[in-house]
């Protein structure tokens, strides 16, 4: 029994990454390393106004002056900024109109991924922004969209069409001086994707960014601001695939939400970097700021994501709950298998009157995986009647993993219930042993149970992903029972 | 607190302790001297623990040790005799009572009756008489390089209790140690404490800690225990001290295999108290049960913070700390759990469930788990909310005034913990108090002439 689980367990951690094929396109890079000039490089390249440039250089001169944080519960090699090239784009020409001016070799990667980019994929209904490297290279659906007045476009588009709006919500979410790699991102983000949402206005499909790093040795910055406006909904999707690679490449996002009056705003990640191979080498370093505000009253911002790749993951999306009557959600599922790390979990400030907030998160570690889920729920004084409910599980697979919860509760309002509740167990072998009763094998067993231990989470997911997070839960993990 | 005032408070610390190191030796045995020049180096690298430092984080300790304060170097043969304006707030318990003044064991008092081979001692005196003892025990499960607050205590130890409980050996009645703060000026006071618990041995500790007079009191107050092989020991703990006195009590506990280790400390009133548990689980089958029940208001702060270090397999660990805070109080709970990659079989619980009752009332608490092996139980909870609404509307339906009904409510939270304590009398007595305190009666209390508060 004990051999047949650690066959099971190689099997498992010996499965080969699908996605890490590299495409091969021409690339426009710029030389390695960072200074104010290739700062200047990246927003001429960009033909970015004015504002832009000065908003990079603040935040590019902030984070001069800062130090890489220590706190997390993560072991990271030293990073060597001027080794990392900070633009990397595949060559187009001036921008694709339609489909077929798109690099076919493009486009087959896209397929490949299964992002259904295609016009022809219109029955899946999704509107889809692709971000290769650190240029997107594709927006689908715009068309159907504008009719709503909705704007959904690369954040480059964004800056020139729209500067007012830019210049309005960037960075008011997560400001240049935030963290340190929320200035760096800020001094050298060279694309992404841009939303907003009118008034009332209900977004009739889901929307997606797919993000894929694929030239060597570039790191990839990329900016989302999403805005939705009163009364609007909107639900976002996120992907993100890598090639394998030996070295380690740099991924530092920022996202930022508004959610004004009543607007709800959902953003879903399924986040499967190449996590590395399974003696540790190579694999991304995620290191994401994700924030969104309940600005105005009744608003709700709710993130789900499940976590399966990366090499390092650190990341907490996190809702200030300004408005009174706001709704802030978090859903995590977040695996760290071979020799991936995780620090990954959520803040919630409450500001507002009666909001609440609701924290689920699974962790699931297995071979040499760290995983540690780490949240602060804070009342301020001015927030009366909050309710916070708070659970993370975690599930330990083998002997030599880890999991670790570090959960901050501050509380300065009488009338807040906070409530915060954590396991962490293995799958118990009597489960197992009922299943394979029923004649399910001890693989399929495991599968079972670790989609019913994430459903929770799984369950929040939008159609089009729960299914694809469902496979990767269930590559990563099936058999690596201990 | 910024930088500066940081480095100006270590090197106060420091010149202090250049000008009385000559006396704090003299008066120490080989052992307890010979950690001072480590315990010098480290303090001089960590100083007073601010903010910054995550195991502080909810816990300003700086300004609380900016005050002026004088020290005692030798036991101040008190002009008043303490017997008369002190009396033990539980009078019916019968144990083998021992004072300790001022951070040092009060000569004089007899500690009558113990079984053959039981020592209740000065710490001063037992490391001349017991070199062999602190040879292996002391400073050995205090560690100065990872607390600046343990280096402290270690740089000036001078005095406190020693007790020893030989093989085998069961000890019916409770040792009862009572730590007194007396003086007519602000004091700073170090106390030292060593338990050794050895192998089969069974033992009750109850622990109290009063201030006699309304100055203020710097405390800083280190106990060592070790439990051998399938040893018992129980650790009871009262403090009830005045708002001017800052508390700071660290329990270093070195558990051996199948031995138990139980505490329940009820923190009644301080100004500043901080509790600090490092339980280090190091043989098979060990257990710890630590509980804490804490009361404050005015601008209290009371801090619980648990390090419970899974060593080895199959040991099991239990935390449970309350509280509830009124007016201006702060509190904080950290607690954390590590279990170590060999340490299979673990069950490792932790709790803590806080009552705010006013708004301005304030509590931080950061349940934590780190954890390496696979085949472990471990879980976690915390909660910070108010009197449970239906419950109060159902009292009051059955015609119970809103204020008694409210009292039962808090009393009903904190007799889980006061339910713990394993002495009856001892247990009874402190319902007693906590039931007083809630009311806001406790600086009546019983025969005592000291009105704290």
């Amino acid at each position: 029994m004990e051999e047949s689980q650690d066959n099971l367990l190689n099997e498992v951690t010996g499965g080969v990454y699908k996605y890490g094929f590299i495409t091969d396109i021409d690339t426009e890079i710029i030389p390695k390393g960072l200074n104010e000039d290739v700062v200047r490089l990246i927003s001429a390249k960009k033909n970015e106004p004015e504002f832009m440039l000065e908003f990079r250089l603040k935040a590019y001169r902030h984070w001069q002056t800062m130090k890489m944080p220590e706190w997390a519960h993560l072991t990271i090699p030293e990073i060597n900024y001027q080794d990392i090239i900070f633009y990397a784009a595949p060559k187009q020409k001036a921008g694709p109109l339609s489909l077929d001016e798109v690099d076919p070799e493009l486009l087959r990667t896209f397929d490949k991924l299964g992002i259904p980019l295609e016009e022809q994929k219109l029955l899946s209904g999704v509107a889809v922004d692709a971000v290769m490297d650190s240029i997107s290279v594709k927006t689908t659906f715009r068309e159907t969209l504008a009719e709503q007045g909705i704007i959904f476009c690369s954040m480059s588009e964004a800056i020139r069409e729209y500067p007012e709006l830019i210049k309005k919500y960037l960075g008011t979410v997560v400001p240049y001086t935030d963290n340190y790699f929320a200035s760096l991102n800020s001094a050298v983000f060279s694309d992404g994707s841009f939303c907003y949402i009118p008034k009332g206005v209900r977004c009739p499909m889901e929307l997606s960014t797919y993000f894929r790093i694929n030239a060597a040795n570039t790191g990839q910055f990329e900016r989302t601001l999403l805005v939705a406006d009163d009364d609007s909904y909107v639900s976002y999707l996120e992907g993100c695939t890598a090639p394998m690679r030996d070295e380690n490449q740099l991924h530092a996002a920022v996202v930022e939400i508004l959610a004004l009056e009543n607007a709800e705003v959902k953003y879903s990640t399924v986040q499967n970097w190449y996590p590395g191979d399974k003696n540790g080498k190579g694999g991304i370093y995620n290191f994401v700021t994700k924030r969104g505000i309940c600005k105005g009253d009744n608003s709700k911002i709710s993130w789900t994501q499940v976590e399966t790749g990366s090499a390092i993951t650190w990341k907490y999306p996190s809702c200030i709950l300004r408005g009174n009557n706001t709704t802030g959600e978090f859903y995590s599922v977040a695996v760290t298998n071979n020799y991936q790390q995780a620090d990954t979990g959520t803040k919630m400030i409450h500001i507002g009157k009666n909001s609440r907030s609701t924290i689920i998160s699974k962790g699931i570690s297995a071979g040499h995986g760290q995983n540690s889920f780490r949240s602060l729920v804070k009342v301020l004084k001015s927030a009366g009647n909050v309710r916070n409910f708070t659970q993370c599980d975690s599930m330990l697979m083998g002997d030599k993993c880890g999991a670790h919860t570090f959960p901050y509760i501050e509380v300065e309002n009488q009338s807040a219930v906070i409530e915060h509740e954590a396991t962490t167990s293995k799958i118990g072998e009597d489960q197992i042993f009922y299943c394979n009763q029923r004649g399910i094998d001890t693989e399929n067993a495991v599968g079972l149970i670790i989609n019913g231990y994430a459903r929770e989470v799984l369950n929040k997911l939008p159609m089009e992903f729960a299914v694809e997070a469902q496979k990767l839960l269930q590559i990563s993990l099936e058999g690596s029972v201990g | 607190m910024n930088e500066s005032v940081s480095v100006a408070l270590k090197s106060d610390l420091i010149g202090l302790f250049e000008k009385s190191n000559g006396e704090l030796e003299s008066g120490s045995g080989h052992f307890i001297n010979f950690h001072r020049e480590k315990a010098l180096s480290d303090f001089n690298r960590l100083g007073i623990p601010n903010v910054k430092n995550e195991n502080y984080r909810y816990t300003p300790l700086e300004q609380y040790f900016n005050g002026q304060y004088e020290m005692e170097l030798s036991p101040n043969p008190s002009k008043v005799d303490i017997r008369s304006i002190f009396k033990c707030d539980v009078p019916e318990l019968d144990t083998h009572v021992a004072l300790v003044l001022n951070g040092f064991f009060a000569a004089g008092v007899q500690v009558n009756g113990l079984p053959e081979g039981v020592v209740v001692c000065s710490l001063g005196e037992a490391s001349v008489k017991y070199p062999r003892l602190f040879e292996t025990h002391y400073a050995k499960y205090a560690d100065t390089s990872a607390d600046g607050l343990v280096a402290l205590n270690t740089l000036f130890a001078q005095d406190g209790f020693f007790v020893y409980i030989p093989k085998n050996v069961t000890i019916e009645k409770p040792i009862q140690i009572i730590n007194l703060s007396h003086s007519f000026k602000n004091l700073r006071i170090t106390r030292r404490n060593l338990i050794i618990a050895e192998e089969n041995s069974t033992c009750n500790i109850v622990v109290c800690d009063h201030s006699l007079c309304n100055n203020g009191y710097l405390t800083n107050s280190l106990t060592e225990i070790h439990t051998g092989n399938n040893a018992s020991l129980n650790f009871d703990r009262l403090q009830n001290e005045n708002s001017r006195s800052t508390q700071i009590n660290n329990l270093f506990i070195h558990q051996l295999e199948n031995s138990r280790f139980s505490s329940n400390s009820i923190s009644l009133h301080g100004g500043l108290i901080r509790n600090s548990f490092y339980v280090t689980l190091n043989g098979t089958g060990a257990e710890a049960n630590l509980n804490g029940l804490f009361l404050c208001d005015d601008r209290q702060h009371v801090a619980n913070f648990v390090l419970m270090d899974h060593a080895s397999p199959l040991c099991t660990s239990n935390q449970l700390f309350k509280g509830i805070l009124d007016e201006e109080a702060t509190g904080a709970f950290n607690g954390k759990i590590l279990v170590r990659k060999d340490a299979q079989k673990t069950q490792a619980y932790q709790k803590n469930n806080n009552i705010l009752l006013s708004s301005t009332a304030r509590m931080n608490t950061k349940p934590h788990l780190e954890i390496y092996a696979d085949d472990v139980k471990c879980s976690h909870g915390a909660t910070v909310g108010q009197l449970d609404k239906d419950a109060l509307f159902y009292l009051r339906s059955r015609g119970i005034p809103e204020a008694e009904a409210r009292h039962l409510l808090m009393y009903a939270f904190a007799n889980e913990i006061v339910s713990r304590i394993s002495i009856p009398v001892l247990k009874e007595r402190i319902i007693d108090l906590v039931d007083k305190r809630l009311k806001g009666e406790l600086s009546k209390c019983n025969d005592c002439n000291i009105h704290c508060g």
